[in-house]
């Protein structure tokens, strides 16, 4: 019965969202508003699930003095400094607006964190890059190939090296060349197989036939 | 270990110091401006904005954050910059929560550049802030409908009704054009299958480098034109005659690019070096 | 709705800058804007009608120096479709790929051997668990950064119980940091489950599956953090990922980890190929459930999938000779509205 309730749901409500795409016929497409509202408050609602759980678990490691628990107690320490501020300092306006003091947090803390993870990628291409551009076989040098292509033909440096070479066979005209034609067909067929794969997938959910997700075999 | 096991097997640490001098040394030399090529689905997005009327509606979608601000945060600046100059009607917003605060600091910006002024925006009738909402693409699809239904109001908490940019504009068939900024889910790829293929809206899109290629299936058909990563940024500028973040760092980025490839080809010749040396040893 | 450009559009003095389209429930009634166009375009879309409802349409064309109005058109009412024409092509497609599904389910519950190619990373996976437990370390399993609403995080989540009832067996201890509070939860059911069936119940810990934080990079810095700290040996990454996967994927490299990855972001599977030790590309990923578990029912819906696969390549094989050689011009098939 508790396995059964949630396949019997998801098939009902699947076959409505199936048929509402080529139906806008009411009811199917009030069913179908309804159920998209429903998705965005239940969205909305459960980012307060996790948030207690991860309180939840890092009070529990600092109280238990568990492996690495000081890490929690930043964790928590940022977590409450950013709800309290946003929330009891903002003196009326909206916690967003410039001179807030959660806008100073979030311009000076936030922003410059989220960047810095960002920007890690650029020293993680390279070092990734170093290891895995290796002229193995065949299929490695022409990735290799394109890869050196593409790079030196996306920014001015491409046009520097080759402005010598006739219009049209220029770094960055075979850049763009293996962006639009290669790369292109590539992206579309690897979507075809993908959109194929979650079209399966999603009968087979359907129809109750994939059940490892909701715990069952 | 010899020298080139040695070489192939580099600590990763040093290739990331001369990625880092890379990247950071040329911004030392701000005056240096290199050439920037024109691609076509750039100068699609500019050419669309251009022909634009006088008060139009554009929607502006942003669906970055922080992290995407390098790549996505001057092309922002740059289409603002056009709108103003065309003297369009925006209206902005974002399905990402730090979306519209991005949208915030563009526009800011934008406004105290020199040439902008003596012009006295005013919010709500000349540009709009309709916030975030939850529920990624299923805002697109209800906006299809009614934008009213997903955004009561703005990001003040002002009714839409009491604006006088949003009477008239019920979906996207009174918008003249969408144009979204994205750094991944949802973004360009969600407003292609909803917005244009349900609704037949109007897109442009600007993505980050490694998003781009995912959505440029959709040009020319369906997405009427693209930006990608910082050179679409540095493309858009120099179109704009107004060379500014994107231009400057492409320097930057050019370096950056030459020291992986220069990375690459030692890492190759070790290799080989190392294969040669192997066999002749046998 | 459409009509013939006005003769001053793109030419002549009183050059046309929009269309205003004006509405009204009555023929002499009021007239109402509800939208427009700029100059060159024909058609309109009114998406607000009331359905049953008679509506009148005037098209106004306006100029720098004054305007034209039609006359009012006839009167109009709309209706909801039982059937969405402009997508019968995909509904002929969606009925092709779903018969075939179920035919092949049909043979394979028959008993009909059905031969699937083989899938280097999902051969892996045993022995990276089995690695795990010799080393007396950890296997992380990280099912994407997207919430249960994305077909990739249900799909990361089934590998996951195939996943977790090889580490019950083997008796390796097994983390999992999610992203979502959803997730959360279903991973726990399907962990539970799964050392259920693997005769390991006293095993399973709700700490096994604890969520970190909804900010994508956020979530990267957690999890790089989390991969240095207690060095798995194992890290399977599967679901969606965007551009936290090369920090993933190359920080699970530095630790010395066995990395299967598996997603179905085209953007991210070169990181994940140059970074993790086996990929699963694309549909593989969907996949996986089914070749791990050998699952007669799961296979016969390969199968079907790749009848799919074999109607599309004819399509586009069938399209590019007819277009190329203009012998007809098919594209109207795939303008969808």
């Amino acid at each position: 019965m508790r396995r059964d309730v949630p396949i019997v749901i998801t098939a009902v409500v699947g076959v409505i969202f199936l048929l509402s795409y080529f139906t806008p016929h009411p009811p199917l497409n009030v069913l179908h508003n309804s159920a998209s509202d429903i998705v965005m408050i239940i969205a909305a609602f459960s980012i307060l699930l996790g948030v207690l759980n991860l309180i939840r678990v890092n009070l529990d490691k600092v109280s238990k003095k568990k492996r690495d628990w000081p890490f929690s107690i930043v964790l928590i320490a940022g977590f409450l400094i950013m709800t309290i501020v946003g929330l009891f300092f903002s003196k009326g306006r909206n916690f967003m607006e410039f001179g807030t003091n959660f806008r100073y947090l979030y311009d000076n803390v936030y922003n410059p964190l989220s960047s810095t993870m960002f920007s890690i990628l650029a020293f993680f291409i390279a070092s990734a890059s170093y290891r895995a551009f290796r002229a193995r076989n065949l299929e490695a040098t022409l990735l290799l190939v394109a890869a050196f292509v593409v790079m030196l033909g996306r920014v001015p440096i491409g046009y520097y090296l080759s402005s010598w070479i006739p219009a049209g066979f220029r770094l960055g005209d075979v850049a763009t060349w293996i962006m639009d034609f290669p790369q292109t067909a590539g992206q579309r067929a690897i979507m075809i197989g993908i959109a194929l794969g979650v079209a399966s997938t999603s009968i087979r959910i359907i129809l109750g036939l994939e059940r490892t997700y909701l715990g069952g075999e | 270990m010899n020298f080139l096991g040695k070489l192939l097997g580099i600590d990763r640490r040093i290739i990331f110091l001369f990625v880092g001098v890379a990247v950071a040394l040329p911004l030392c030399f701000p005056e240096v401006n290199l050439k920037i090529e024109i691609t076509d689905s750039v100068k699609k997005v500019y050419d669309i904005v251009e022909s634009l009327p006088e008060g139009s509606k554009v929607l502006i979608a942003f669906d970055y954050d922080p992290g995407s601000m390098p790549e996505l945060q001057p092309m922002a600046e740059s289409f603002i910059r056009h709108c103003i100059r065309k003297k369009l009607k925006m209206i902005i917003m974002g399905l990402w929560p730090q979306g519209s605060v991005q949208a915030n600091l563009a526009l800011e910006k934008v406004l105290r550049e020199k040439e902008f002024e003596d012009i006295k925006l005013q919010e709500g009738v000349d540009w709009v802030n309709l916030g975030y909402t939850a529920g990624n693409e299923v805002v697109i699809e209800r906006m299809g409908s009614n934008i009213k239904a997903v955004f009561a109001a703005d990001h003040k908490g002002v009714k839409l009704e009491n604006l006088s940019l949003m009477r008239g504009v019920r979906n996207f068939s009174n918008i003249d054009f969408v144009y979204n900024l994205s750094a991944g889910y949802p973004g360009t790829q969600e407003w292609v299958q909803f917005a244009v293929d349900k609704f037949g809206a109007k897109l442009g899109a600007g993505n980050t480098a490694v998003q781009a290629p995912l959505v440029s299936p959709y040009y020319p058909k369906r997405l009427l034109g693209l930006l990608g990563g910082m050179k679409g940024a540095a493309e858009y500028e120099f179109l704009m005659g107004f060379p500014a973040t994107g231009v400057k760092y492409m320097f930057s980025q050019s370096v950056a690019h030459a020291v992986v490839c220069l990375f690459i080809i030692v890492g190759n010749v070790a290799f080989f070096l190392n294969k040669k040396k192997k066999r002749q040893g046998r | 709705m459409a009509w013939k450009k006005s003769p001053d559009d793109g030419a002549g003095e009183s050059n046309v800058t929009t269309y205003d389209i004006l509405r009204s429930n009555q023929k002499d009634g009021l007239y109402v804007l509800i939208g427009g166009v700029t100059s060159g375009q024909e058609e309109f879309l009114d998406n607000s009608t009331k359905d049953g409802v008679k509506y009148y349409y005037k098209i106004k064309a306006m100029g720098k120096d004054g305007f034209s109005i039609s006359s009012p058109s006839q009167a109009i009412s709309s209706r909801a479709q039982w059937f969405d024409m402009n997508r019968i092509y995909i509904f002929i497609m969606s009925v092709i790929l779903s018969c075939a599904i179920l035919y092949f389910i049909f043979q394979a519950k028959a008993g009909k051997e059905l031969f699937i190619r083989k899938i280097a990373g999902l051969d892996a996976v045993d022995d990276a668990v089995g690695r795990a437990t010799e080393m007396g370390r950890k296997v992380i399993y990280i099912p994407g950064i997207h919430d249960m609403d994305d077909i990739q995080t249900i799909a990361g989540i089934t590998i996951l119980g195939r996943v977790a009832k090889l580490v019950a067996e083997y008796e390796a201890k097994l983390e999992v940091p999610v992203c979502r509070s959803m997730v959360m939860v279903a991973c726990r059911e399907t962990i539970k489950e799964a050392y259920l069936n693997a005769g390991r119940p006293d095993g399973y810990n709700d700490d096994m599956v604890h969520y970190l934080t909804d900010d994508q990079f956020a979530y990267a810095a957690a999890c790089d953090g989390i991969f240095v700290r207690q060095k798995p040996a194992a890290i399977f990454l599967m679901g969606t990922f965007f551009a936290e996967s090369l920090l993933l994927a190359e920080t699970g490299n530095s630790v010395g980890a066995i990395q299967i990855a598996g997603t179905a972001r085209p953007a991210q599977l070169p990181f994940f190929v140059a970074a993790c030790d086996y990929t699963l590309i694309g549909e593989e990923l969907f996949a996986a459930s089914a070749y791990l578990s050998k699952d007669p029912k799961l296979l016969g819906s390969l199968k079907g999938q790749d009848i799919g696969k074999a109607v599309f390549i004819l399509g586009i094989l069938v399209g590019t000779i007819l277009i190329t050689f203009k012998i007809l011009d098919i594209g109207f098939v795939f303008n969808i509205k």
